[in-house]
């Protein structure tokens, strides 16, 4: 009896022991990972002020010139706001536009493209991998690349802009959409499939109605991501409100009052699709 | 009639289904029976064409379906309808829905996206629920039904495609014992009021004894018995579940036996 507590203790011991050893070995991982981090950190900066012209110690007070510039010129002009509003809400309307049209062609290739690829609802398993790929390489291509390439093939406007936001958005959303069908009930689609349906009657009909919450929340989620994107490719002739932003900016002084006028519409607009998207994703992921 | 012939199924080293023969010439009610693990399910699955084959073949009529790929597939499985365990309907659409996907196979795709079914189909689904006594549960959803009254409406699913062959993987397995009943009797109306073929796989002895014509017995893939209920012997079925001489039919037929007690048909043709 006595030997088997006494044996006993000592495994606890023993175990006591080793647990702490890992702990402090994890400590040590965890210190370590740090210091290289703030020491890659800090190194990176200093190539990244290496090389800038500027510099980034001399140049970062200017930093603040800017937005002063194009404040002071907009509180002299105040009047002038709802004018200037009125004139570029159409262009807004636009980006809105791009962003809608991209998100809705994104989201359905991305459907398509994650079914394609989640292991027990693909129709080609074998081609798993092949969409897998497919999917990583249309989301590691940024939009701005992709636009730039089609404006210099298309010329400017808002089909580019729109191509490759939709490019981008399937991407993204197949990734997210996989895995949220990788989690579905299959019973449901052997239960159709049993029946001598088809792939597509199947997925419409035993994945769609399981997934569908989740699927629009991230698909809101993305058109959040997508209206400044669409904004954002503005700059590079894409049309839009962001063509409007760069050709007011690029006027320099005189022009600032309409920048800012423009600022406040996209500010506006970010701010309103935040809140419409998200109280919309709570009640779909609570529902 | 049904035909099938050195059917082989392996998942790498192991061999699911072994060399499995046998023919059947009419319409009769089967069960199949065996232990956890001896392949009655993937049995099942390869007839249906949702698994393949590694090898041997199944014919219907004089039509071999082993092969078949596509549009020619998707018209046999409609033709050998399935039920499962889990009853595998939709569950969050309503029940009239979920019967009127056995008519899929008819359907396009676009008329499935619109959920266009023609009426005349409608009140054939509601007819069939009718016939299986759950017409009145035909708006809820799937979900919101019991374990017995889902069966049936996979059972009406079944029914809806109108097939010659009715498949079914354990239908009472995971059903108390007055379901089971209510859902075994289904299946035996069916096979003698419409002469369709009825294949089930069954967990206990007794509810093979009781519903099936003939009962072929699996183990490890093979098949290692096929011929009437009464030649079911104590020996035979010690054969088929590979127990020892401790074996006791009680081990396999848990769910009757209480049925048993509780007693009755009477309880249950409400
Ligand atoms: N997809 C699969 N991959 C690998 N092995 C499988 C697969 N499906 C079945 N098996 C194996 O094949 C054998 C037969 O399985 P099966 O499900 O047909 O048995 P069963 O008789 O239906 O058993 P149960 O009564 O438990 O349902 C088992 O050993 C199982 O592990
Ligand atoms: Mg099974």
């Amino acid at each position: 009896m006595s030997d088997a507590t006494h044996t006993g203790s000592n495994s606890t011991e023993f175990i006591q022991h080793s647990y702490l050893a890992l702990v402090r070995r994890r400590r040590t991982y965890g210190g370590l990972t740090l210091a290289i981090f703030v020491l890659l950190m800090v190194s990176g900066f200093m190539i990244a002020d290496d090389r800038n012209a500027g510099g980034f110690w001399s140049g970062w007070h200017q930093v603040l010139d800017f937005p002063k510039d194009v404040f002071s010129e907009a509180w002299e002009k105040r009047a002038e706001l709802p004018a200037s509003l009125a004139k570029y809400f159409p262009s807004l309307i636009e980006t809105i536009n791009i962003a809608v049209a991209s998100t809705l062609i994104g989201a359905l290739f991305g459907l398509v493209l994650s079914l394609l690829s989640t292991r027990g609802l693909a129709r080609w398993p074998r081609a798993i991998p092949l969409f897998r790929r497919l999917m990583d390489i249309l989301r590691a291509i940024p939009e701005i690349v992709v636009a730039l390439v089609l404006i210099f093939v298309l010329g400017g406007g808002p089909i580019p802009a729109m191509i490759a936001i939709a490019l981008h958005t399937a991407g993204a959303l197949g990734k997210m959409f996989s895995e949220v069908a990788e989690n579905s009930d299959l019973k449901p689609v052997d239960g159709l499939r049993s029946t001598g349906a088809t792939w597509a009657q199947s997925m419409m009909l035993g994945v769609l109605p399981q997934v569908a919450p989740n699927f629009l929340s991230y698909a809101l989620l993305r058109f959040e991501i997508n209206i400044r994107a669409s904004a954002i490719l503005g700059f590079v002739g894409a049309g839009g409100i962001g063509a409007e932003l760069s050709r007011a900016m690029a006027w320099g002084p005189g022009r600032f009052d309409e920048a800012a006028a423009i600022f406040l519409l996209l500010f506006g607009t970010i701010v309103f699709f935040d809140q419409v998207s998200s109280r919309y994703r709570n009640k779909l992921t609570e529902g | 009639m049904l035909k099938i012939d050195a059917l082989t199924k392996s998942f790498g080293q192991k061999v699911a289904v072994d060399n499995v023969t046998f023919d059947v010439d009419k319409p009769m009610m089967i069960g199949i029976i065996g232990r956890s693990g001896a392949g009655k399910s993937t049995l099942l699955r390869i007839m249906n064409r949702m698994d393949n084959a590694t090898s041997g073949s199944i014919t219907f009529g004089n039509v071999d379906v082993t092969g078949a790929t596509g549009a020619v597939k998707r018209q046999w499985q409609s033709r050998c309808a399935m039920i499962f365990q889990q009853f595998n309907l939709v569950p969050r659409m309503d029940v009239v829905s979920n019967v009127l996907h056995g008519t899929l196979n008819r359907r396009s795709t676009l008329a499935t996206m619109f959920n266009l079914y023609p009426q005349d189909e409608i009140h054939k689904a509601i007819e069939i629920l009718g016939r299986l006594g759950i017409a009145e549960h035909a708006p809820k959803r799937a979900d919101a039904l019991s374990g017995g009254q889902q069966q049936r409406v996979a059972i009406a699913r079944a029914l809806m495609q109108d097939p010659e062959i009715i498949l079914a993987d354990e239908p009472i397995a995971s059903l108390d014992p007055m379901n089971a009943q209510v859902v075994m009797d289904a299946l035996r109306r069916i096979h003698e009021e419409d002469g369709r073929m009825v294949i089930a796989n069954l967990h206990t002895l007794d509810t093979a004894r009781r519903y099936c014509d003939r009962v072929i017995g699996m183990r490890d893939g093979q098949v290692v018995f096929d011929g009437a209920p009464e030649l079911l012997t104590t020996d035979a079925a010690r054969d088929i579940y590979g127990a020892g001489a401790d074996f006791s039919e009680e081990a396999t037929s848990t769910q009757i036996e209480t049925l048993d007690q509780a007693g009755s048909l009477e309880l249950l043709s409400a």
